[in-house]
């Protein structure tokens, strides 16, 4: 895979070439080199597969939306048409929340439960984002903030709305992904700050 | 053909966090041993996985796998410098706990143990959750895990300075946000593509 994309996490944590910080991600160059590809992987495929690039920026934009993370946000929401960037972000507004929430399996654990909001896309957004995109980004929104609420027919909500089982795969990763992206750049920069 | 979900074969629920083995029952379609192509295989990086039903899952995107995978490793196995394996499998077990992820946390548990012989207080963090009593070390290392994992995230200069004073120098603390962050990635994995099952 080719590719000119410089590094995500040392743009947006801002780590320039020859500083304290580069030198402390040389030290794990594997997995510097393996969260770019795998970032490369989810945004420029090889093959974009059931999963359109405009799909998959949207779905990133809103989850960092959901972060609260302005750069990494803006990062994904500059490559999208200004009429879905607008729907995104009267969502992530609608849906930004305090987490981690939700249930555990009936038991020990029940007295540990937090309630917490089921998202749903409102009304006035589902013609701008479309059918799988409104499926998307309802799943996005409890794996971000409540994951371990999810079950079978959360899937099946997916499969509904058009999504195969390998989108599926696809898209979990690439919330799944950001959900990390998203605190290394956080966890860096704080660093970086007291270096 | 329109895919469906799975409906797991019977099985018993854990329903408390444990270092035991636990099994993963997916709740949509791996990929089928005979069906993977050399490019499949190869995602899993390590051939035995083959075996297991989540990484015959996630090997439909046999690109981002093979990154998260290779990813995972150098954070978590590479020996050099940096955090002590024994506290960047702390940093998994107790982000993993605070998500709710059973599965997750009885791996990175028992690694947990593994490396650091501390069998009372990876158990009291199982059982009692991210506020259990530690020592300050560790105490430190895990609300660091937790202010990394919680939305908003709550990491700060506060967290940095608490490590710095236990030890943790900057190449420590960048694994240690490296260990937290990738579970926070895991996780949400491990959760939403199928569940947990006791074995046995």
């Amino acid at each position: 895979m080719t590719s000119t994309t410089a590094d995500v996490i040392d743009t947006l944590v801002g780590i320039t070439s020859g500083s304290k910080l580069d030198a402390i991600r040389a030290q794990r160059s594997e997995a510097r080199k393996h969260a770019q590809a795998s970032y490369l992987g989810l945004f420029e495929p090889r093959d974009p597969g059931g999963v359109s690039t405009g799909e998959r920026l949207a779905v990133a934009s809103f989850v960092a939306g959901l972060h609260g993370e302005l750069q990494t946000d803006a990062f994904y929401a500059s490559r999208l048409a200004p009429g879905i960037r607008a729907a995104i972000a009267a969502e992530v507004a609608a849906a930004k929340t305090q987490g981690p929430y939700g249930s555990y399996p009936k038991g020990p654990l029940s007295v540990e439960n937090t309630v917490g909001p089921v998202y749903r896309v409102a009304e006035a957004s589902r013609a701008a984002l479309g059918k799988r995109l409104v499926a998307a980004f309802e799943h996005a929104h409890m794996l971000v903030f409540h994951p371990r609420d999810a079950a079978a027919p959360s899937l099946q909500a997916l499969l509904d709305a058009g999504w195969s089982t390998t989108d599926i795969v696809t898209l979990s990763q690439l919330v799944a992904f950001l959900a990390y992206q998203i605190r290394v750049v956080a966890g860096l920069r704080t660093l970086a700050r007291s270096l | 053909m329109t895919d469906k979900t799975l409906t797991p074969p019977p099985h018993t629920e854990p329903v408390v966090f444990t270092r035991d083995m636990l099994d993963w029952l997916p709740w949509i379609e791996p990929m089928a041993e005979q069906d993977m192509t050399e490019r499949h295989l190869a995602s899993l990086v390590d051939a035995s996985r083959v075996k297991s039903p989540y990484f015959r899952l996630l090997a439909r995107d046999p690109d981002v796998l093979e990154a998260r995978t290779r990813t995972d490793k150098d954070i978590f196995y590479n020996p050099e410098a940096g955090l002590p394996r024994a506290e960047r499998e702390l940093a998994a077990a107790a982000t993993s706990r605070l998500n709710g992820c059973i599965y997750c946390a009885s791996v990175h548990a028992r690694f947990a143990v593994t490396y650091s012989k501390r069998v009372d207080d990876i158990q009291r963090l199982l059982d009692e959750g991210v506020g259990a009593k530690l020592d300050e070390r560790w105490e430190a290392i895990v609300d660091a895990s937790v202010a990394l994992t919680a939305l908003p995230i709550t990491f700060g200069p506060q967290h940095i300075d608490r490590l710095r004073a236990v030890g943790l120098d900057d190449a420590a603390i960048a694994d240690l946000i490296g260990a937290a962050s990738f579970f926070n990635w895991a996780n949400r994995l491990m959760l939403s593509l199928g569940e947990p099952a006791t074995q046995g």
